[in-house]
Order: structure tokens, then C-alpha cells, then sequence
């Protein structure tokens, strides 16, 4: 059993006439409820409670710092390589593209890991493109073990990988794992996914499942927002989270909430997610999981990062570089590599973790030991 | 009233019965003055939240060693191994041999193993360290932790950061009539009177985290569990009458037998 056999029970349709069908009556139930449960959740997601809004993100506040405190954990990417095989329509790195692609070699990765541990970070996140040929397991094992001295934390978001492959990026300090479903819409999947092995709906879908099996302590997971209804994208995270929670009941959960955003290939979101439907979003699933953390990359502008931090999230990136080599190469040095996604919010990290306290919350650069790990 | 006693962990006397946590705090200057307004003395630090390396990491370096114990804890270790290899960690790095074991598997409801707790602190113990164990409010699980020499038993009045008060009370009760180290009621406790349960109850001392640190105004805050700690306290030194069902005349009926 994996979360793909939970998935074929439900259907896409339904979901989405029952979300329509809500009214305001359902909302306030689902308001009062001590327990946020599936049928309140798709309440939450309908719009009859975007007149109720205020009230969510008052609880998805009290809820927040209950659970996490009046804390925002920081984090810093660290893109590895460019180079993919899949024709993803959105994405800066499709192989179609005709960009500049590369991929970083030890003694790059260990001075952009420097510069990143200067600038405060301790924990990082790899990212690569899919391309294991160029970029195999024991590509990140390596940069995993020259990266472990500066971060006490690392995770991956990299191409999906075998059970076994996880348990070795485990064996080397790697902990977390984020990978984005991009849509849990199955019959639309292979529209945007074009072409190699991401078209392979399930493989991707089953990738959490995998990651729990070899013990990653932290899954992230999400929907890129734009592709298909976020109201239905916003039940399936709900679906997942609570399934990864119940299966593998020692690993922390996190959704990211990335927005489309400019890239290479002038993607137009067929589905735009507006800035009212995305507190929507954040604050209904807040509701349903308040144990979940929620991850808000610089794909957003500072003025609305700015005004999330009190609604819910837990973990924010800061002066993010998406092009491999970004933070210690110039555009000519790294051969003017391709960025995965246009950031929106270009302030320094101790400038991000500055208005973290103005908004009286605690920047943590720190929140996990190696000494966890042997 | 009975003249009160310090309290007395692992022969080290402590006049304040309030223990605190240093979590979700908004800032390190919010808590420090949380900690004074509490009167703790013992305050408790997530070592993984620290960089015991480093003589600038924002929260130890807020917290003056000479007048507070720092009580590193586990918080994050999923078994006994994790658990006793952190400890020995901030020990190496020059802290103090005391330990609050937390050894939660599960990130979501953060309830402590068992298991694991009772063998970490096995080891542990073995190894020198005065161990505090967070633990379930098991009756017998407090009798086998004292077995294997731990300081105290810190048994969860709900669980952590629900602010949801003392649901375990008839097991903290039956913990608090056998046990032979002090009990400290660990996590749940919202408001002051949860503290002053605790502590009417006879428990030896609480230990206070979200409570405190979520509330709008945490200083306040931190000093209100200051008096509803020391309110219980004083009440259970008073001895409390017992509780009854019906009123009992003050003028009893048969007096006039006598």
C-alpha cells in the first residue's frame, strides 16, 4: 500500500463539487469544530469561506505559535546542478530549453557551502535537476559529507530516488527529503510533464512512501500552485500529509507552498493563484494539520513574505540563489547558468531575519544536532 | 503551616519550585526576562537548538550561568541511542552532568518512549550524569526510572505545549504517594492554576514552557505561574481538608450526645 492506493479511491470531481457546493453554514461549523476533520477541511477550501478568512488566520496564527512557538526557522538552497532530462512546461531547467546548464564540482559546492554558513545558515537544502547520470547518489553522498562539518541539517530536493539510494544519502547525514507532487491531478499530470522520467505519475507520487521507508526524519511535500484548482491541490496535500503522518509516525512533515513564478519557457498558469486564495489555502490547511510545518521560499515578493510570517509559517529561505554556483560565481564564471525560478525577494538574510523580529517572532538558523545522526 | 523545605535534586537545593524551558520564545531577550520574572533557577535548553561551540549562540549567551542551572535536554532523539549521545556531546562541550531526557519518537504529540527513556537513563546514570526523565505519568515506569537512579521523575500532565492541564491527574497522584525522588509535573500545564494543581497535589515542582512563552504578554505571564506555583505549595503545606459530596454541619447533629 502506498499513498497512490489512497489516491485512486478519490475521485478529482467529486472533490472539487463538494468544495463548490459548501456554504457559509458549513464554514462556521468547520470553524467550531475542536478538530478540524475531512469535512470540515473541504469547507475551509471552498469559497464560501473567503468570507471568513479573517477568522482562519486568527486561529491558523494561535494554532502556529502554539504548536511552534513565535519562532521561523531559516533556510538557505544550495543548487547542485541544472542539468536535467525532463521537459517539464513551467520549469527553467527543461531539457528543451536552450540554457546554460551546470554542474557545481566538489570544491565549488564546498565554497558556495562556506558562503551560505557565513551568512548564518545551518541548515541547507540540495537541489539538482533529474539527471543521474550526471548527478548519481554518490554525487550527493559527496557533497553531503563536505557540506556535514558547516550544517548540522541537510536536505535534498533532488530527482526521485530508489528506497536504497535514500538510505545512503541517510548514511551520510542527509535528513530531509522535499519533493513536489506538482499536481495530484493524475489525468492532467502528463500535460505539463512532457517528457522523461517525471512523466511517471505514480514513481513521483510514491517518493514520500520511500523516503519514510529509509528514515528520512523530515518529508516535505507540494503542489506547484498555478497548475490545477488549488482547492483540490490543497485537499490531496491534506490527504498526503495526514497519510505520511499515520505511516511514518517518526518523520516531521512540511508543505511547501511554491507560486509559479517567470521562468525561461513563459509558462502561463492556467490556474493562477491569487494572494487572497493563498492565505486561503495556508490558513485551511493550517486548521486541518497543526503539526505540519510550512515552508515560504523567496519565489514570493518581501511585502508578502512579509505579512505571512504571522499566518501559519514555520520555515522561510532567505537570500536564495537558484542557479548553481549563484552565491560565489559571477554570471561569467558560472557560464550564466540557468536559475530554476526567477526569485522575487532579494534581501540578505539578516535583513529577512530582521523583520522576523520586527514582526516579533525569533529567527532559528539552528534546530537540529548532527549528533542525531552518529 | 509546616515550615517549607528546599527542594533537593540530586543534593543540590533549589528554592524555587517553578522549572522553565526555553522554547518559542520571540526572542532571547523575551525569554531572559521571562526566566527572572518566574524566579526559576533551573531552565532547561533543546541542544539542538544551541551551538554549544559557540560563546555567541543567542540563547546560552542570554542565560547567566551563575545564577541559573542550565539543564541541557534531548528534545529530538527518537531512541536511547540518539538520546544518550547528545548527552554526552554537552557534557564533552563543558556543560554540567545533568541531563532532562526527552526521548519523543513521535514529532507530533512528542510523548515520550517508554522504553527508550528507561534505557537511556540506565546508561546514562551509569555514566555519571544526574538524569531528569521526561516520561508518560506510568506509576510503575516512575518505580523502574528510580531503580536505575535517576534524579527525578517528570511524568506529563498532558502532552507538550497543549496547554490542556493535569488529564493524568489519578496517575501523577499515585506517582507523587510512592515515589522516593521529586516530582516534577512536566508538560501541559496552560495557566497557574494547572501549576497550583500540580503542586496542591504535592507534586514537588512543575516545569512551564509554551505557556509562557506563547502568551501575549509572557513576562506577565511568567510571573503569574511564579504565584499560582507558590499558592499551591503553600496550600498543600496547610493541608487541605478532604472533599465531600454533601455539606457537613459545622453543628453536628448529634452533638448534644456528648
Amino acid at each position: 500500500m502506498s499513498f497512490y492506493d489512497e489516491l485512486k479511491q478519490i475521485s478529482w470531481n467529486e472533490i472539487e463539487n463538494e468544495i463548490q457546493n459548501r456554504g457559509e453554514a458549513d464554514v462556521d461549523a468547520a470553524l467550531k469544530a475542536p478538530a478540524v476533520d475531512f469535512d470540515n477541511f473541504l469547507s475551509l477550501l471552498s469559497p464560501a469561506a473567503e468570507s471568513r478568512l479573517e477568522a482562519m488566520a486568527r486561529r491558523a496564527h494561535l494554532l502556529t505559535q502554539q504548536r511552534f512557538g513565535k519562532t521561523i526557522s531559516l533556510f538557505a538552497p544550495l543548487y547542485l546542478s541544472n542539468v536535467c532530462v525532463n521537459r517539464c512546461a513551467y520549469c527553467g531547467f527543461n531539457a528543451g530549453n536552450p540554457v546554460n546548464r551546470l554542474t557545481l564540482t566538489p570544491e565549488q559546492i564546498q565554497a558556495e557551502g562556506e558562503f551560505i554558513a557565513k551568512m548564518g545558515f545551518r541548515h541547507i537544502l540540495l537541489v539538482s535537476g533529474e539527471a543521474p547520470k550526471v548527478v548519481p547518489v554518490e554525487y550527493f553522498t559527496k557533497a553531503a559529507d563536505l557540506l556535514r562539518p558547516s550544517f548540522p541539517s541537510i536536505s535534498v530536493e533532488i530527482y526521485p530516488m530508489s528506497t536504497d539510494s535514500y538510505r545512503e544519502l541517510i548514511a551520510h547525514g542527509v535528513d530531509g527529503l522535499t519533493v513536489f507532487q506538482e499536481t495530484y491531478n493524475e489525468r492532467l499530470y502528463p500535460e505539463f510533464h512532457l517528457g522523461g522520467k517525471k512523466r511517471d505519475f505514480q514513481w513521483r507520487l510514491e517518493t514520500p512512501d520511500r523516503g519514510g521507508e529509509a528514515g528520512f526524519r523530515r518529508i516535505g511535500l507540494g503542489a506547484l500552485l498555478g497548475l490545477c484548482d488549488w482547492r483540490v491541490e490543497g485537499f490531496f496535500m491534506g490527504m498526503h500529509s495526514r497519510y505520511l503522518m499515520r505511516k511514518f509516525w517518526k518523520s516531521q512533515v512540511s508543505i511547501s507552498f511554491p507560486r509559479l513564478r517567470p521562468a525561461a519557457g513563459a509558462f502561463e498558469p492556467l490556474h493562477p493563484v491569487s494572494d487572497l486564495h493563498f492565505v486561503q489555502l495556508l490558513t485551511a490547511l493550517r486548521l486541518f494539520l497543526p503539526d505540519v510545518g510550512f515552508t515560504l521560499s523567496t519565489r514570493e515578493t518581501p511585502e508578502f513574505r512579509n505579512h505571512m510570517i504571522p499566518l501559519g509559517v514555520t520555515s522561510m529561505s532567505a537570500g536564495s540563489k537558484t542557479d548553481p554556483g549563484g552565491y560565489t560565481m559571477s554570471d561569467g564564471e558560472n557560464g550564466g547558468a540557468e536559475a530554476q525560478f526567477e526569485v522575487a525577494d532579494h534581501r540578505s538574510p539578516e535583513l529577512v531575519a530582521e523583520i522576523i523580529r520586527e514582526k516579533g517572532y525569533e529567527p532559528v538558523w539552528k534546530d537540529w544536532d548532527e549528533a542525531f545522526l552518529a | 503551616m509546616k515550615q517549607d523545605k528546599p527542594l533537593i535534586i540530586a543534593g543540590r537545593a533549589f528554592s524555587s519550585r517553578l522549572l522553565m524551558g526555553t522554547g518559542k520564545f520571540s526572542s532571547p531577550e523575551a525569554m531572559i526576562k521571562s526566566i527572572e520574572a518566574s524566579g526559576a533557577e533551573i531552565v532547561t535548553v533543546a541542544l539542538r537548538r544551541v551551538e554549544l561551540e559557540n560563546p555567541h549562540d543567542s540563547i546560552l549567551s542570554a542565560i547567566d550561568t551563575s545564577k541559573y542551572l542550565l539543564l541541557p535536554n534531548t528534545s529530538g532523539a527518537r531512541d536511547a541511542e540518539e538520546a544518550v549521545r547528545l548527552a554526552r556531546l554537552a557534557r564533552a562541550a563543558g556543560c554540567e552532568p545533568w541531563i532532562k531526557l526527552e526521548v519523543t519518537p513521535d514529532p507530533q504529540y512528542l510523548l515520550p518512549d517508554p522504553v527508550e527513556t528507561l534505557k537511556a537513563a540506565e546508561i546514562l546514570v551509569k555514566d555519571g550524569f544526574i538524569v531528569l526523565p521526561y516520561m508518560n505519568a506510568d506509576p510503575i515506569l516512575a518505580k523502574r526510572l528510580e531503580e536505575v537512579g535517576v534524579a527525578t521523575v517528570m511524568p506529563l500532565g498532558s502532552h507538550i505545549g497543549s496547554n490542556r492541564g493535569i488529564r493524568t491527574r489519578d496517575a501523577i497522584q499515585i506517582i507523587i504517594e510512592k515515589a522516593t525522588v521529586p516530582v516534577v509535573v512536566d508538560a501541559g500545564l496552560g495557566v497557574p492554576s494547572h501549576a497550583a494543581e500540580a503542586l496542591e497535589m504535592g507534586a514537588d515542582a512543575v516545569l512551564v514552557n509554551t505557556a509562557i512563552a506563547v502568551a501575549g504578554d509572557p513576562v506577565a505571564m511568567a510571573a503569574a505561574f511564579k504565584k499560582g506555583v507558590e499558592a499551591g505549595r503553600e496550600a498543600f503545606l496547610a493541608g487541605i481538608g478532604r472533599t465531600l459530596k454533601t455539606a457537613e454541619a459545622s453543628s453536628p447533629l448529634t452533638g448534644f450526645l456528648s
